[in-house]
């Protein structure tokens, strides 16, 4: 084979995994907006929050120490021990239920039956609130976070294509990194787990008719508070996930919110609603962005990625306004 | 009672925006929160724990206090000319924005304020012609000696000639990331080395597609002009295709303590410096002493010496030796911003001054003149070390291809003269 072929193939299966991660952000998103018609602005910052609470927690970081540091007149930050990363997993889920919980009873319980741009407004509010009360809590200074994840290329991948190449071409094997290769497994299990959560649990059930329509859901007897903690809390998960496989390539830092971007076209694509169409969209984007990038890129200067991925989902959103798995709304008059 | 809650805000508005009376006034448009957040706060740690020190120790600066109010930028250039407006009556003597986007954008305000914009190893590199730019001064070095210096250590580490080679220039795509172009460019014609452009667009978190281009076409040397999470993605995908670390180098804002990878991935990475590294420096005991035990630290002194924090306070002890020659020149103790800016002017770094200050060869020796606001671009090169997890200089502090850099300078200063109907001064 050519190299520039395989090179091709490279650049494809790359721009695949760098979808999936896009799609991890995208997963949130959609599972709040499905349940509740709220476009959560604060989903990047969630997955910021989840990852310092992550770090701090499994280092044994003092929350607030900066703060209580300040007040008292004391230098302590660490408590000293190392939490297991399971436990520190674990921890932080707990964390994020109570986060669902909180903004539940404080921000969605007083704006029932406003307009969605209220209800996307307060979720503006959110991120900006959590991106500051991390700050407190954690600090801000860039964390490393090590969750036994693997890193670099895979070497064995490498060698095995090296013989692809026609000989004589210059070819140095085929390069996917492991982190990335995770994180598709990672999103396969999330995605499987949620489709049979959705489909065969009584909560799941629930949370579909909540998201079909919500008077009628709620005239059955579905209680909605509660679907809305439980969709915040999945949300909150989905947000972890995403922050950890984030967080294992660039550390822990506050610029991992600005990850939201990256879903926005994906959400575009695949639509709102969609669980499947988070992941096609994701895939879509990926490819379709490193491609372009690849082929197009050099001759007009490079760093095509941040703009064609909105292209490229506006040219979807001329033929599919609801996006590609997004529900067509029909409001008779 | 509703009157007296509204009497009392007032007064406390009042209190809190009123002039500084009386003191010496350096505003820091500082970043402590957003994306680039890591690296802001040390260096605005360092800015203002200087000034407590001269304060707590010296009584300030010719006997005058001095006051460090500080304004959050976000790395914003709309809220950095918010926080110049809000800030620039309280009596500012000079600013330092830590942003090449905000430099730009207070160039021509300064210029009409008469307030000095210090830029130390960032902002526009045209700057340093004094003759145009009367109000900026970017000593000691800018991003094209940076570039230039760079150059010349591949040189050096391949007997002397950097000819056939092929480099590449990482960079993020904004205004920063783009000033060394032309200078490469310039020097690519002049050393004979092809020169690959590699954008990456803010913020950087996602680079996959740059660094397999850079795992095809494996260029020889790789030079980084990167900020906040884009050096981190950057260090740890090319310890991912295993690029040789020891033929990458960084720009100073891309060789920072957050820059280094956990364990041997980043081992052997290089990057410019226009000072000296670490803590090991007579003004730190004074720090630790004076500011950071008696409680007065504006972090948690945990920054204390690390290469952010310490380009902080070099350029805070820059900024303190320009109002004391102003304070000499003019005679009088309370300096106001045009008095500040004769006094950069005439500055004159020595070692004698260095030393003084306690920190002995902490940077070069430089002269300030009316036509040079740059100095003569001296820059060094720091290594990291990961067995040791610290930066060492590996490389004194040596000048650039200063004839090639003046000439550019020269070029894109009338450049901007005549778009802007500026009459060079005559010096």
């Amino acid at each position: 084979m050519s190299a520039d072929f395989l090179y091709i193939i490279e650049v494809i299966l790359n721009g695949l995994m760098a979808g999936v991660m896009y799609s991890l952000v995208a997963l949130g998103f959609v599972l709040i907006f499905k349940a509740s018609g709220i476009f959560n602005y604060a989903q990047g910052v969630m997955a910021l929050f989840a990852a310092l609470t992550l770090v701090g927690i499994q280092t044994g970081q003092i929350p607030f120490s900066h703060l209580i540091n300040a007040i008292f007149g004391t230098n302590m930050h660490h408590f000293g021990w190392q939490v297991p990363t399971i436990i520190a997993i674990l921890l932080t889920v707990g964390v994020m239920v109570l986060f669902a919980i909180i903004v539940e009873r404080y921000i969605l319980h007083h704006l029932v039956n406003q307009e969605p741009i209220i209800l996307f407004m307060a979720t503006i509010g959110l991120a900006y609130f959590m991106e500051g009360f991390g700050d407190i809590m954690w600090g801000s200074d860039i964390k490393t976070l090590d969750v036994g994840l693997p890193s670099g290329g895979s070497l064995w991948l490498e060698e095995y294509t090296l013989g692809w190449a026609a000989e004589g071409e210059n070819y140095y094997g085929m390069y996917l990194d492991k982190l990335d290769m995770v994180a598709s497994l990672v999103a396969i299990v999330l995605v499987v787990s949620l489709t049979i959560f959705s489909q065969y649990t009584k909560t799941g059930r629930a949370l579909r008719a909540v998201a079909d329509d919500h008077q009628a859901a709620l005239s059955v007897g579905i209680s909605l508070r509660t679907i809305w903690v439980i969709v915040w809390s999945i949300a909150g998960f989905v947000a972890l996930v995403a922050g950890i496989m984030w967080g294992a390539k660039s550390g822990v830092q506050f610029s991992l919110s600005l990850i939201a971007l990256k879903a926005l076209p994906v959400l575009m694509l695949g639509g709102f609603t969609s669980i499947p169409g988070a992941i096609i969209g994701g895939l879509i984007i990926g490819v379709g962005e490193k491609l372009f990038e690849y082929s197009i890129g050099p001759l007009i200067g490079g760093a095509t990625e941040n703009w064609f991925a909105y292209v490229l989902a506006l040219m979807f959103l001329v033929f599919r306004p609801q996006g590609l798995f997004g529900e067509k709304i029909i409001e008779r008059v | 009672m509703k009157f007296t809650k509204l009497a009392t805000i007032a007064l406390t508005t009042m209190a809190v925006s009123a002039p500084v009376v009386a003191d010496l006034v350096f505003p820091s448009l500082s970043y402590r929160t957003g994306p680039y957040a890591s690296g802001g706060a040390p260096y605005a740690d360092g800015y203002a724990d200087y000034f407590t020190l001269l304060n707590e120790r010296d009584g300030g600066i010719g006997g005058v206090k001095t006051a460090v109010p500080e304004c959050e930028t976000g790395y914003n250039t709309a809220k950095g000319v918010e926080c110049y407006e809000a800030t620039k009556g309280d009596g500012a003597l000079t600013y330092q924005p830590l942003s090449t986007g905000i430099t730009y954008q207070l160039i021509p305000k300064t210029m009409a304020d008469d307030i000095p914009l210090m830029t130390q190893g960032y902002g526009r590199t045209s700057g340093a012609n004094g003759k145009v730019f009367s109000h900026v001064f970017n000593f000691p070095a800018n991003y094209w000696s940076g570039a230039s210096r760079i150059i010349n250590r591949i040189k050096e580490e391949n007997s002397g000639s950097a000819e056939g080679r092929n480099i590449a220039l990482v960079y993020h795509n904004s205004g920063y990331g783009k000033e060394p172009i032309t200078t490469l460019k310039a020097l690519a014609d002049k050393e004979g080395f092809n020169l690959t452009l590699i954008p990456v667009d803010h913020p950087g978190q996602e680079q996959k597609s740059q660094w397999l281009q850079i795992r095809r076409e494996r260029p020889d040397n790789i030079i980084l002009y990167g900020w906040g999470v884009m050096n981190q993605v950057a260090l740890k995908e090319a310890a991912n295709i295993r690029y040789p670390m020891d033929q990458m180098f960084g720009i100073w804002w891309s060789g920072t303590d957050n820059d280094a990878l956990e364990g041997m991935g980043s081992h052997g990475y290089k990057a410019a410096t226009f000072h000296n590294v670490g803590s090991d420096f007579p003004v730190y005991a004074d720090i630790q002493k004076f500011v950071v035990d008696a409680g007065l630290a504006a972090g948690d002194g945990s920054n204390v010496g690390t290469v952010l924090y310490n380009r902080g306070m070099y350029s805070a002890m820059l900024a303190a030796s320009g109002a004391a020659k102003a304070q000499e020149i003019h005679g009088v103790k309370d300096i106001t911003s045009g008095m500040m800016r004769d006094g950069l002017e005439a500055l004159d770094v020595t070692d004698a001054l260095m030393a003084a200050a306690g920190m002995p060869e902490f940077g070069p020796e430089f002269t300030v003149s009316c036509s040079n606001h740059g100095g003569p671009g001296d820059v060094g090169i720091q290594q990291w070390d990961a067995n040791d997890r610290q930066w060492k200089l590996i490389g004194g502090f040596e000048a650039p291809d200063t004839k090639l850099i003046n000439q550019l300078i020269k070029v894109d200063s009338e450049a901007y003269a005549a778009e802007n109907n500026i009459t060079p001064r005559d010096c």
